[in-house]
């Protein structure tokens, strides 16, 4: 047998410190919240220490951000603004091996994935929108479309750093100025990004970063002087946001859960399909919004699509984030983890076949092995709710009729995925999706040109291509 | 038609005739230009370092077909490149040996006088390499000769004009008349995959040379731009996969030309490794066809074990 030797990367080159604070006003200051410890998920130990924001805070973070639109950005040309963005995005790529070896530390996300999805995208969102950002007038939203004010952005711990990029590129692009949320366990990629803005020199209160738990989140959607929010996370708080907002002219986005399908028909390239899958599912251990979680094949290639991905599922490498060979990393927090075994013990007493990788896994550390569940049917929790996790569940279909039944019966709608060598059922399925992206032999791409977004429980509104814009603008 | 093995039903209804051929092989399942290099590109990230990288190499050198197909060989050329396949390292005993030399027709001889009893193969090239540009006639009586002359593996290749044209049941033929000819000698079949162009053909090749019995399924003649390329192995090592569980038989890869480097030849077994499965890793069940990638793999031995490089003087030029 051929072992690969461990090939970790240093995680010196995170550059960790023992203590991280806020951003605010173009300074880094104490919070005068209860500080939050943030761990490894692949240990368990204790990462760093991370000041949080008060109500207070809020309050501060975002009369810095109102000044700094006031006073500065929104009076700024565009040209001059794109400046400022270019320079961060450089500076990500310049620091791109620390970002992607935090991240892993603080996410458990592979090294392999940060490093090449992770931050490469989110320089691409800042490269992609600085461009943007003295074009404005050309982008389909009349000749000189105003910013909005001061954006109120809560991200969610899957996506650390690129989230914040999604949020905050096109919203300096359009001329507004920030005040962000991380997530309560990944706060320190977003930090770094802060070092990084800061040392780009962004005039003070454009952007503030303010650690903490939900209540700092609802406190700055709150917040009387906050002209735009946008959430990306959980559905139940995203309806708690809108109901929070109705009433007021605050504008909107959320980017809330999904259970996509991912559908093979027996035409399909079926090892690609099978790549597809496996990178649908078990990209970023599942905790991906757009995840390809329900698996829709044609019952005529059903055995032979399971067999074969089975055997690559078996080749998935779990252990250790900061291995360059890992293909799963770990799941990122304690109660997540609960939440997928929970999941997946109501699979197996509803009565779907349950299929574990033989793969080992830590001693340490939060893990679970990629699962898939075969004999699903439409009426079981695991084919309904988002388990977010290493977890499949297996459906079959006959005709493409069933197949658009299928995979619209969900009250969400994020994205969905087609196989099929055949261009015309591709563009007949596309039409056919309730979804907001919908993949075509491939899954899991991202491009800051491709907007991105859902339906109905998934969320409304778009980031990301020209129609992005549109969230941060007064249109 | 006539199938040189005894196979299960559903594929022994493939090679019945030439139509049941042709809808076999286009009711394959199609391959994803974009998946299939994506993938690869993919799996080429691994980090192969420390005692798996020494294994590695070592396993490379045992896998290499130790090629010199110019039409300037002569017995010189061909002795001094069985002396290297002997002793790869002559510094270092405790180098496995190459898999096999690779030669033309005439120069079996040559090479199999010089390697008796090492229990290194003798391949030749045959049926009119590298374009296959011949009667059947010929090609056979090519392959006789260099069975003749002592080879233990032909290296044939396909006729990618008929292929191309869409004639697989001559290509059937062809092949399995070659078979036929090499008696005990194991069969590598050439698809010339820069020549194919297309994953798709690559594909249908493939199994057509696997349905017509032969041993390995091998990228190139060296001769044509691209040789092997990654995503072409990836899908080869598909079709002897699936090939395994249908039949239970294991068949061979051997990718050739362009394999330069020892990076690109643990790409290679890293893709042997995951794409195949680890009972590939095996000389008997891949090859690579190469002359430069030895003393590549020869130079990061001795890196790997001494600590720093060395350098080309340090190694034999053959």
């Amino acid at each position: 047998m051929w072992e690969y030797a461990p090939a970790p990367e240093s995680r010196d080159i995170a550059n960790l410190k023992p203590n991280y604070r806020m951003f605010v006003d173009g300074k880094f200051v104490e919070g005068t919240g209860e500080p939050l410890k943030t761990i490894n998920p692949a240990t368990e130990e204790v990462l760093a220490e991370v000041s949080t924001a008060s109500q207070s805070d809020v309050d501060t973070a975002v009369k810095a951000a109102r000044k700094a639109y006031d006073r500065v950005w929104s009076k700024m040309p565009g040209s001059e603004r794109a400046k400022y963005i270019y320079r961060i995005a450089r500076q990500i790529q310049e620091r791109g091996r620390e970002l992607a070896v935090l991240e892993s530390l603080d996410n458990g996300k592979p090294i392999k994935e940060s490093r090449d999805v992770d931050v490469p995208t989110a320089a691409a969102h800042f490269f992609y929108h600085a461009g943007w950002a003295d074009k404005l007038g050309y982008a389909g939203y009349g000749p000189a479309p105003l910013p909005l004010g001061v954006a109120g952005q809560v991200i969610p711990w899957n996506f650390p750093l690129l989230m914040a990029a999604w949020k905050i590129a096109p919203a300096l692009a359009c001329g507004n100025t920030v005040v962000l949320k991380p997530a309560e366990t990944t706060p320190l990629t977003a930090l770094v990004l802060a070092d990084i803005i800061q040392q780009c020199d962004l005039p003070p209160g454009v952007v503030n970063i303010i650690p903490g738990a939900g209540d700092v989140g609802a406190s700055l959607v709150e917040h009387p002087d906050v002209n735009k929010v946008a959430f990306t996370g959980s559905t139940d708080v995203g309806k708690i946001i809108q109901r929070q907002l109705a009433g007021t002219n605050k504008k909107l986005t959320l980017e809330l859960g999904g259970k996509a399908a991912n559908i093979v028909f027996d035409d399909a390239p079926l090892d690609q399909a099978v790549e597809g899958i496996v990178n649908g599912i078990f990209f970023n251990q599942g905790h991906v919004c757009c995840a390809g979680s329900r698996l829709l094949v044609q019952e005529s290639v059903a055995d032979e699509v399971l067999e074969k991905l089975q055997a690559r599922i078996n080749t998935l490498r779990v252990g250790d984030p900061l291995d360059k060979n890992t293909d799963v990393g770990a799941i990122n927090s304690r109660e997540q983890l609960t939440k997928i075994k929970e999941l997946t013990e109501s699979g197996e007493a509803e009565g779907a076949q349950r299929w574990t990788s033989s793969c080992p896994l830590p001693d340490k550390g939060f893990f679970f092995a990629p699962t898939v569940f075969s004999n699903v049917s439409q009426a079981m929790r695991i084919a309904r709710e988002e388990i977010f996790g290493p977890v499949l569940s297996v459906l079959t279909f006959r005709t493409p009729e069933e197949a658009v039944a299928k995979a619209n019966n969900t009250p969400y709608g994020l994205s969905a995925g087609v196989w099929t060598e055949k261009g015309s059922r591709i563009l007949w399925m596309a039409q056919r999706m309730r979804a907001g992206v919908v993949w075509s032999n491939t899954f899991n791409r991202f491009d800051p040109t491709a907007p991105f977004g859902g339906y109905q429980e998934s969320g409304f509104g778009r980031e990301g291509g020209r129609t992005g814009l549109e969230a941060y603008l007064d249109v | 038609m006539a199938a040189p093995t005894t196979l299960p039903s559903a594929l022994a209804d493939a090679v019945r005739d030439e139509s049941s051929l042709r809808r076999f092989l286009h009711g394959l399942p199609g391959v994803d230009q974009v998946g299939v290099e994506q993938r690869a590109a993919g799996l080429g990230t691994r980090s192969i370092k420390k005692a798996s990288k020494l294994h590695a190499i070592d396993l490379a050198i045992s896998m290499v077909d130790l090629t010199t197909l110019e039409g300037a060989d002569t017995p010189g050329k061909v002795r001094s490149l069985a002396a290297k396949a002997k002793r790869p390292d002559p510094e270092r005993p405790e180098v496995p040996r190459v898999a096999a030399v690779c030669v033309y027709p005439d120069m079996v001889k040559t090479a199999a006088d010089e390697l008796k009893g090492t229990g290194i193969n003798v391949a030749s090239v045959a049926t009119a390499f590298p374009s296959g540009r011949s009667t059947i006639d010929i090609k056979l009586a090519d392959t006789r000769f260099a069975v003749e002359q002592g080879a233990s593996e032909v290296d044939m290749v396909i006729d990618r004009g008929a292929f191309l044209s869409g004639r697989y049941g001559l290509v059937f033929e062809e092949i399995v008349k070659v078979k036929e000819a090499c008696g005990d000698a194991h069969l590598k079949v050439i698809l010339e995959t820069g020549e194919l162009v297309t994953y798709d053909n690559v594909r249908r090749a493939s199994w057509l040379a696997l349905l017509a019995g032969g041993d390995f399924i091998k990228t190139s003649t060296g001769k044509v731009q691209p040789a092997a390329t990654l995503p072409v192995t990836h899908v080869m090592l598909q079709a002897v996969r699936d090939w395994k569980n249908q039949t239970g038989e294991l068949r061979g890869v051997k990718p050739a030309g362009g394999i330069r480097n020892t990076k690109d030849a643990i790409k290679y077994l890293v893709a042997v490794h995951e794409v195949a499965g680890p009972e590939w890793l095996d000389p008997h069940l891949f090859r690579f066809g190469a002359s430069t990638l030895l003393n590549d793999l020869l130079m990061q031995r001795r890196t790997q074990l001494d600590g720093h490089y060395s350098g080309p003087d340090y190694v034999t030029v053959d």
